[in-house]
């Protein structure tokens, strides 16, 4: 493709100004809470992922999907520049919040980088339609930081291969497609050496989705059982036995979370969870002209601000190769510690609402629960501890860690005593 | 300090880390110590010439830009500045520079003087407590026939010693006047402060009944908030821009000591303990350049949301730069609180760029106030 054939920017805002006004309506900020909170009921929850998907399909009708995927596989061929112009666009409207991650990033991610040919085109074009909904198929129940601790087990027969485990912290499997899976095939290799990575369609005889019911309530989070789940083989991505080469790139792309210029998020977001406005909390609160919720109110909006110019920085790092590609940790670590930080915040502006409150309380009502799954966002997409550790090791090079699982075959490898064979 | 720079602003960074390096390293800070001005002015002319007071100075009146906005170019200077704790009325010396380009006063003469830096300016805003909180001015400014007179006491005036010229921020009824002031003016009294910074020096300069003619105002009495709130965003994305180069200075010295230093037989660096707070420290850093630089573009820009990444940046690089330059003492142990160590340079100037021009704390009540604006229903 040469330059000529590249819209240019302004060009390309008016033609996505134009379709967002046109199109969509504005953001309720309620579509955004996602799993973190518990007051939708199924149907609800799945009138609005049907709601996603069309948004979705619209998006990629108007040519406004998957601005940074290939031409070839359904997308516009366009830069981050592009997206971002369309995230500025979108702000303060409705977007396909549940189809960016992980469906698009890491998942359709690393199909670009590792698929073949034929999964390719066969994956992403509907991908960007809002067909395929993805999940990743990384964390397992004895072990969520150590991913390539892996026990499903992936048996070669024939031209298939026999899978059997089981995967855990899937948000919302129970309304998705297809799941992007990290599965053993070589027990006699130190951990690392013995992964394969597979996809499968969620829907399937012998996988079993099961919801997880949170501490409040919510049950959007899933553990899959498989058991007997037979692949072809030419759904496998990348080569056996090479799966870290794929799994490394994977948790890659997981920490670049809205970084990436592979997903479509409205620029003013609040990525610090909840998109809970602090004023709007101090109004309800009838608060607004205490000083210190002032100061409260002010902080929050402070992170806000941080985060959103952090993740610039480090997008804009990375791209142009001033910082290595681990430094997305920097930013997975700063949300999350600040979206907790945002949860104590409005918790602690709601007083006593935040005990006990009424359907009348307004943005008050949920900071009590909000605030009891405080460290979900210090957990989900990897622990804030194991950023840490990407940092210091891989960003500033200090000595890694002692293990107990290197130069071993993975069947000598201790294991917790719940999933000892 | 940006990502990415023109050649020419490469170019300019380097040119000036090699004169800080050349007449400032850190033997001639530790001489400067009980020096009453805190440098000498040959260092200072030695700058000007390589344009560290140029930059906010329109083409027509000497002055001039390396790339698009001289305040970008400039708050590079102020990041090496803050890397190598170096001394310095650079802040103050711009704003009043930057105020007599734009405004036209006094024609040629003293900025001619800040240009070549045979000549130096002080800003007089801050006033004593209780009237000591961001942005409260009370110093009276009346007027009298073709007079001015002014009456009040401002402080922390930085490098109130040996400023040619005083930049008064003062009040005629409801509006800011600002008056330009010979530093030799008759009832101007400068009385030396202490300070937590090794060489930047600061003074309070009582204005006891100083009568002026109405011509050294600058612009029109009581007219003076919309120039004084430019002022005030100069000067916060330069200090934030300073305030990052020291917690930056701070950082890597800490990082190399966790390498070279061994206890029980292993470098620091290889706790975890330690690791992980190297990792919130790095994180805060990066989030303190990233604001920092956000903010400077969009006042360089003329940005609506100029003040709130102004605000964002000062309250966010005044409280986690503090975190870290103090765990960066921690992490060295006792040699970290000794003079003798380099760290408590850096501690220093972050210290002290964190409390002027509006603490953290001022700075979160300013966020509520442009939070609560935008979100009220239109």
């Amino acid at each position: 493709m040469t330059t000529q054939d590249v819209e240019d920017i302004s060009t390309f805002r008016d033609r996505a100004r134009a379709f967002v006004r046109g199109n969509l309506r504005p953001a309720d900020s309620n579509q955004l809470v996602g799993p973190l909170r518990n007051e939708r009921s199924d149907d609800e929850e799945l009138a609005v992922v049907a709601r996603e998907r069309e948004v979705q399909r619209m998006l990629f009708d108007a040519g406004l999907a998957g601005i940074c995927f290939p031409r070839e596989y359904g997308g516009q061929g366009l830069t981050p520049e592009h997206q971002r112009a369309l995230n500025e666009e979108l702000d303060g409207y409705e977007y396909p919040s549940r189809i960016q991650a992980p469906t698009l990033s890491p998942c359709a991610a690393v199909l670009l980088d590792f698929g073949t040919e034929e999964q390719k085109l066969r994956h992403l074009p509907a991908i960007l339609k809002g067909e395929e909904i993805w999940m990743q198929f990384l964390s397992e129940p004895s072990g969520g930081s150590d991913v390539a601790g892996a026990l499903t087990s992936a048996v070669r027969d024939g031209e298939e291969w026999v899978l059997n485990g089981s995967k855990i912290w899937t948000t919302g499997a129970w309304w998705s497609d297809w799941g992007l899976c990290l599965a053993r095939t070589n027990w006699d290799v130190p951990k690392h050496r013995g992964l394969t990575v597979f996809i499968l369609p969620i829907r399937q005889p012998g996988l079993d989705v099961h919801r997880i019911e949170m501490l409040n309530g919510s049950k959007e989070f899933c553990q899959e059982f498989m058991t007997d789940v037979r692949v072809p083989d030419s759904d496998r991505v990348g080569d056996i036995d090479d799966g870290w080469t794929v799994g490394t790139r994977w948790m890659f792309h997981e920490r670049m979370l809205t970084n990436s210029p592979l997903v479509t998020v409205p620029a003013g977001t609040t990525h610090g969870g909840g998109a809970t406005p602090m004023a709007a909390v101090a109004r309800d609160a009838g608060r607004g002209d205490d000083p210190y919720v002032r100061d409260l109110v002010g902080e929050a909006r402070m992170l806000e601000i941080v985060d959103r110019e952090l993740r610039r920085r480090i997008g804009e790092g990375i791209a142009t190769g001033a910082m290595p590609d681990q430094s997305a940790a920097i930013g997975r670590l700063f949300v999350g510690v600040t979206a907790a930080r945002m949860r104590t915040i409005a918790f602690e502006i709601a007083g006593a609402a935040g005990a006990a409150w009424t359907d009348d309380d307004g943005e008050l009502a949920f900071s009590g629960s909000d605030f009891l799954m405080r460290q979900v966002s210090c957990i989900g997409g990897g622990t804030t501890e194991m950023a840490r550790n990407v940092i210091s090791e891989r960003v500033l090079g200090m000595p890694r860690e002692r293990s107990q699982d290197r130069d071993v075959a993975f069947r000598d490898v201790p294991r917790s005593a719940s999933s000892r064979p | 300090m940006l990502l990415t720079l023109s050649s020419d602003q490469e170019l300019f960074s380097e040119t000036t880390v090699k004169l800080l390096d050349e007449l400032v390293p850190v033997s001639e800070l530790r001489r400067l110590r009980d020096d009453p001005m805190g440098f000498d002015r040959d260092y200072w002319r030695r700058g000007a010439e390589l344009g560290w007071t140029s930059l906010l100075v329109g083409e027509d009146r000497g002055g001039g830009s390396i790339g698009d906005h001289g305040l970008v170019d400039l708050a590079l200077v102020a990041y090496e500045f803050g890397r190598h704790a170096a001394p310095g009325p650079l802040v103050v010396t711009n704003v009043v520079a930057a105020t007599l380009s734009e405004t036209g006063h006094g024609g040629d003469q003293p900025i001619e003087g800040l240009l070549s830096g045979t000549e130096m300016a002080t800003w007089c805003l801050g006033e004593a407590p209780p009237n000591d909180r961001f942005g409260n001015v009370t110093l009276e400014v009346r007027e009298e026939g073709d007079d001015v007179v002014l009456n009040g006491v401002k402080r922390p005036v930085e490098s109130a010693v040996g400023a040619d010229h005083l930049l008064v921020t003062g009040r005629t009824g409801p509006g800011l006047t600002q008056v330009l002031v010979p530093a030799g003016a008759a009832g101007v009294s400068v009385a030396p402060m202490h300070s937590v910074d090794m060489t930047r020096r600061f003074a309070v300069v009582t204005f006891d009944d100083v009568r002026l003619p109405a011509t050294a105002v600058i612009g029109d009495a009581g007219a003076a908030d919309e120039q004084v709130d430019r002022q005030l965003e100069r000067a916060v994305a330069l200090l934030n821009a300073e305030a990052v180069g020291a917690m930056q200075a701070a950082f890597d010295m800490t990082v190399e000591w966790a390498f070279d230093r061994y206890s029980f037989g292993r470098p620091l660096a290889s706790y975890q303990e330690l690791k992980h707070r190297f990792a919130d420290m790095k994180t805060w850093l990066e989030a303190g350049h990233a604001v920092s630089d956000a903010a400077t573009g969009a006042v360089a820009g003329g940005s609506s949301d100029a003040w709130e990444l102004l605000s964002t940046a000062k309250a966010f690089i005044g409280d986690y730069g503090s975190e870290l330059l103090h765990d960066c003492v921690q992490i060295h142990g006792g040699i970290g609180v000794t003079f003798e160590h380099d760290l408590h340079l850096y501690l220093r100037r972050h210290t002290l760029d964190r409390a002027l021009y509006g603490t953290p704390a001022d700075h979160r009540q300013r966020l509520a106030d442009i939070t609560e604006i935008q979100e009220r229903p239109a």
